[in-house]
């Protein structure tokens, strides 16, 4: 029934990366298979506003992994919330971006345990490696390196995700091995979460 | 003390394999707590639990038919919610991750055992969004339930009805704290809310609302298929159960065992994680970031709720993070420090403005910036922050005031060995770059 996140990959609003407000604003309207989806899932819950965060979890995929200025108006529209309450949730969660980001998101823990594994040391490498400061993209759009706190998989420490896949027991010799090179800066196959 | 198996005994912690769906799950006894539990009355079934002496097993340690008893029951006509805490975030903590990646229908069952207990109709399973996997897995095995009427209505032809789903988060470290995980699931910011009203009276969307952790659900089918004799009896020290150990940091063999409650945290560290990986134990963290720090001289401690309590700690989530010798505590405070800065919700202003500073001043101090006056900042600051809202904050204190009281002399060492010409830390004026 209804979509899953690989049509609405499918549907996605453009194929490239949308690189600022105003490209958004140029793209066609939501397709209306897509703005039915969301709303019906509102319809669940006693309160419509409890699907508020699903309908931006999804409007974000449909963008490319960020919220422009247009998807704030339109899950406002959707879940008949308030802009501004939209805009206190996109900009409270950590994992709403109301910024442009590459097409994977890596995040690093630096919670205590991948601390005294030596996050700090893989975070610099990483650094070098694909060019970048923490809380940027590399030019390619491929990658934003971000913190991010415990991954639950301290007995593993230090990890990292990249995209959806987790990486346990990360040493600067095994990023070197993952991120190939900083302008072709290309994942060879992860492991897989688990 | 061997390893127990009981919510481990469908898989190895060590060793997982492919995750137990519900053909295995039922070929080992799954689903035959719930059975028992619905021949009872709900009253019967809140005693059962109350009787077994199962705490809450999310870090708090709150007695669970305590906490379930302020439901209100039969003059109640109105829509209560059951609310599955999987929000795992607690630096230290990795147990709910194997728990739903492993053994999904264990936790379906337990919140099925609530549900009926409390005569709740509603359920979420409230997932952090790196947990997506884990929460596929359990989107499936809710799946396999609702197929075989284990899930939805009339289950087994008892009348009871049930309604199940994942919710996947958007972050954030608060949305653990119950009230602030029911705001996050209404679409609002995960600000705590203020108690009373507690969640029992007034939860999500303003119903009476039960919120219980991964593993505290995933005991009640054990304890209703076994038995409330056989479950006090696996604690070693008085409290009743197994509870999912785990330890990390300067450790051979870091990892989860389950194990009785009242195993010695040197048993855990020495049999189970191997010993020191390298210099002797300078100090642990014994369940979870916000728990004190407590010293090798303490390591004969049983790991129960009551006894860390008593050696000035608590037992938290059971994740014990160990230090040795080769560890500077003050960089290490520093970094607990910035986690605190960077997950505060930013509600209340002792928090939001305090641990800020607290973690530059600890910073400073590690970075040889440090002056005498730091000290008397992160004395005054320490009990400054405990006028918040919600447990944050308290946490917070809970590693700074245990290192600054037990490791003082390396404070101290620092500030001596930095230079008479700096200044104190910046208090900052906004959100600090962490």
């Amino acid at each position: 029934m209804g979509l899953n996140d690989s049509h609405i990959l499918a549907l996605r609003a453009s194929k490239n990366l949308i690189k600022s407000n105003a490209e958004a604003d140029s793209l066609p309207a939501v397709p209306a298979e897509l703005y039915e989806h969301l709303a019906d899932h509102c319809t669940h819950y006693a309160n419509r506003r409890v699907g508020l965060i699903w309908v931006m979890q999804r409007l974000q995929a449909y963008y490319g992994g960020w919220l422009p200025n247009r998807a704030i108006g339109e899950a406002s529209e959707i879940v008949g919330v308030a802009k501004p309450e939209v805009e206190g949730v996109a900009t409270f969660f950590n994992w709403f971006f109301r910024e442009p980001v590459g097409r994977k998101v890596i995040v690093v823990c630096d919670s205590i345990s991948c601390y005294l594994g030596g996050c700090d040391k893989n975070l610099e490498h990483l650094e070098s490696r694909l060019g970048i400061q923490l809380g940027e993209t590399t030019p390619d759009g491929e990658y934003t390196l971000l913190p991010v706190v415990c991954l639950g998989n301290c007995d593993k420490a230090p990890c990292m995700m990249v995209g959806d896949d987790l990486h346990s027991n990360i040493t600067p010799e095994e990023l070197d091995k993952l991120f190939v090179s900083n302008s072709k800066a290309v994942l060879k196959s992860g492991e897989a979460v688990k | 003390m061997a390893e127990v198996k009981v919510l481990t005994k469908n898989f190895d912690l060590q060793n997982p394999g492919d995750p137990v769906f519900i053909d295995r799950y039922q070929s080992n006894g799954g689903y035959d707590g719930f059975r028992k539990a619905i021949k009872m009355t709900p009253a019967e079934a809140q005693q059962f639990v109350k009787d077994s002496g199962l705490r809450g097993r999310g870090g708090a340690g709150f007695p669970t038919g305590m906490k379930w008893s302020f439901v209100p029951m039969d003059d109640f006509k109105g829509q209560k919610y059951l609310v599955c805490n999987c929000d795992e975030m607690e630096p230290g903590t990795f147990k709910d991750r194997a728990l739903i990646q492993n053994d999904p229908h264990q936790l379906i069952e337990g919140m099925l055992i609530a549900a009926y207990a409390m005569q709740m109709t509603k359920g979420f399973i409230f997932v952090r969004l790196e947990y997506r996997y884990g929460s596929s897995i359990l989107d499936k095995a809710i799946a396999e339930a609702e197929a075989k009427n284990l899930l939805g209505k009339n289950i087994l032809g008892s009348g009871f009805d049930f309604h199940l789903e994942t919710h996947l988060s958007a972050g954030r470290y608060i949305c653990g704290e119950e009230t602030a995980l029911l705001n996050a699931l209404e679409g609002k910011r995960a600000n705590p809310r203020s108690k009373p009203p507690f969640p029992q009276i007034r939860g999500f969307l303003g119903q009476p609302t039960i919120v219980n952790n991964v593993e505290t659900f995933s005991n009640l089918p054990h304890i209703f298929a076994n038995g409330i004799d056989w479950y006090k009896g696996l604690g070693l020290t008085g409290n009743a159960g197994t509870k999912i150990m785990g330890a990390s940091g300067r450790l051979k063999n870091p990892g989860l065992w389950e194990l009785p409650l009242g195993t010695t945290i040197r048993e855990i560290m020495e049999d189970y994680a191997g010993g020191p990986s390298g210099a002797p134990w300078k100090c642990i963290i014994p369940g979870g970031l916000s728990t004190p720090l407590m010293l090798p001289d303490q390591f004969d401690c049983p790991m129960d709720y009551d006894t860390v309590a008593k050696e000035g700690s608590r037992m938290g989530t059971a994740g014990i993070i160990a230090f040795d010798e080769s560890d500077c505590m003050v960089a290490a405070t520093a970094n607990i420090m910035k986690f605190y800065a960077r997950e505060s919700c930013g509600f209340c202003t002792p928090c939001r403005e305090g641990i800020p500073w607290i973690y530059e001043t600890v910073k400073a101090i590690s970075e040889g910036r440090g002056i005498e006056s730091d000290m008397t900042v992160l004395d005054e600051m320490s009990k400054h922050i405990l006028h918040t809202f919600c447990a944050f904050a308290p946490g917070a204190q809970g590693p700074l005031l245990s290192a600054i009281t037990k490791f003082r002399h390396e404070f101290d060492a620092k500030i001596q060995a930095s230079g008479s010409h700096n200044s104190p830390a910046a208090q900052p004026t906004e959100m600090a770059e962490v």
